[in-house]
């Protein structure tokens, strides 16, 4: 059974980082959670950001987080990615497949993959 | 939706939007029926408004973000022979006592009954979203008896870790499928 014991080991190992993560994070990802991107699948796909944004180390970078309807509801699930200095990015009709290209290439290799963005979808 | 556990997150998104500080789901089953009651201390609604509230057109603009969560709720409850029941008390009748009730029954044997789908998976989307709301999750039932209060989950963590830190969702995650696995 997990315990309260290893939730207070967390909190000690994170008291040295948490300084750290101030004034960080450049890079934000954007999920669209309402009911048409929950019905759409969205749910896998932020699970996806959220995992393998951790797993691949890019915490200190990367925030991920959840929005309402973001206008396009044919095209959900929507992500956008928001980086400072450059354009917008909206990824549509995403998977959890296809996040995991996106961190890969996007999150960590800086090229956004064109081929999951609206411009391509259209 | 395909999952109630869908269900549950988008209608308790609406409860986040409500400014609620507390919000408690309870999924409650017998051998045939299953209940989901989701309720918080938000601002609730104005009686008017909780009168169109299950009507997907009758949605003003400000009043988008209800939209088609709810009539779905209602319709897949109502499909399996249950129902849907929402009472509010809105902060301007009740300063000191305000916040929505919204219970689905589910006849759960019923050939139209929406599978439950991965609950963990909404819970923790839920407090990714929202790490600074207080969210109890009970599912009990014949088999089941699962309990996550992000009250207690905050004491040991303090104010140092916030709850939507990654390793902090991945202990919830696998202390929930735990919970259900019976360990």
């Amino acid at each position: 059974m997990k315990s309260l014991a290893e939730l207070a080991a967390i909190r000690e190992k994170m008291k040295n980082r948490v300084i750290l993560r101030e004034g960080q994070g450049d890079i934000r990802v954007v999920v669209g959670m309402a009911t048409c991107g929950i019905a759409a699948g969205a749910r896998p796909v932020l699970s996806a950001f959220v995992e393998g944004v951790a797993n691949e180390g890019l915490s200190d970078k990367v925030t991920v987080t959840q929005t309402g309807c973001i206008g396009i509801c044919q095209y959900e699930p929507v992500v956008e990615v928001f980086e400072a200095g450059k354009e917008k990015v909206t990824y549509v009709k995403m998977t959890a497949d296809k996040a995991k290209e996106v961190i890969e290439k996007h999150l960590k290799g800086g090229s956004p993959v064109v081929e999951y963005t609206i411009g391509n979808n259209q | 939706m395909k999952e109630l556990s869908l269900n549950i997150l988008d209608v308790a998104k609406n409860s986040v939007k409500a400014g609620a500080k507390n919000v408690e789901i309870a999924i409650t089953e017998t051998d045939d029926t299953l209940t989901i009651s989701i309720s918080d201390d938000g601002c609730g609604m104005t009686p008017e408004f909780l009168q169109n509230v299950t009507d997907p057109f009758c949605t003003t603009r400000t009043t988008r973000p209800v939209g088609l969560g709810i009539p779905l709720l209602k319709l897949e409850a109502e499909q399996t022979g249950g129902g849907l029941k929402i009472s509010s008390r809105h902060i301007s009748d009740h300063p000191d006592d305000h916040g929505t009730v919204t219970t689905a029954e589910f006849k759960k044997n019923h050939i139209d009954m929406t599978p439950l789908g991965d609950v963990c998976g909404s819970v923790i989307t839920l407090i990714q979203g929202s790490p600074d709301i207080d969210f109890l999750f009970t599912h009990t039932g014949p088999g089941v008896s699962v309990r996550l209060d992000t009250k207690e989950l905050r004491e040991v963590l303090g104010d140092e870790v916030p709850l939507d830190n990654a390793e902090v969702l991945m202990w919830i995650t696998e202390n929930l499928k735990e919970q259900y696995a019976g360990a």
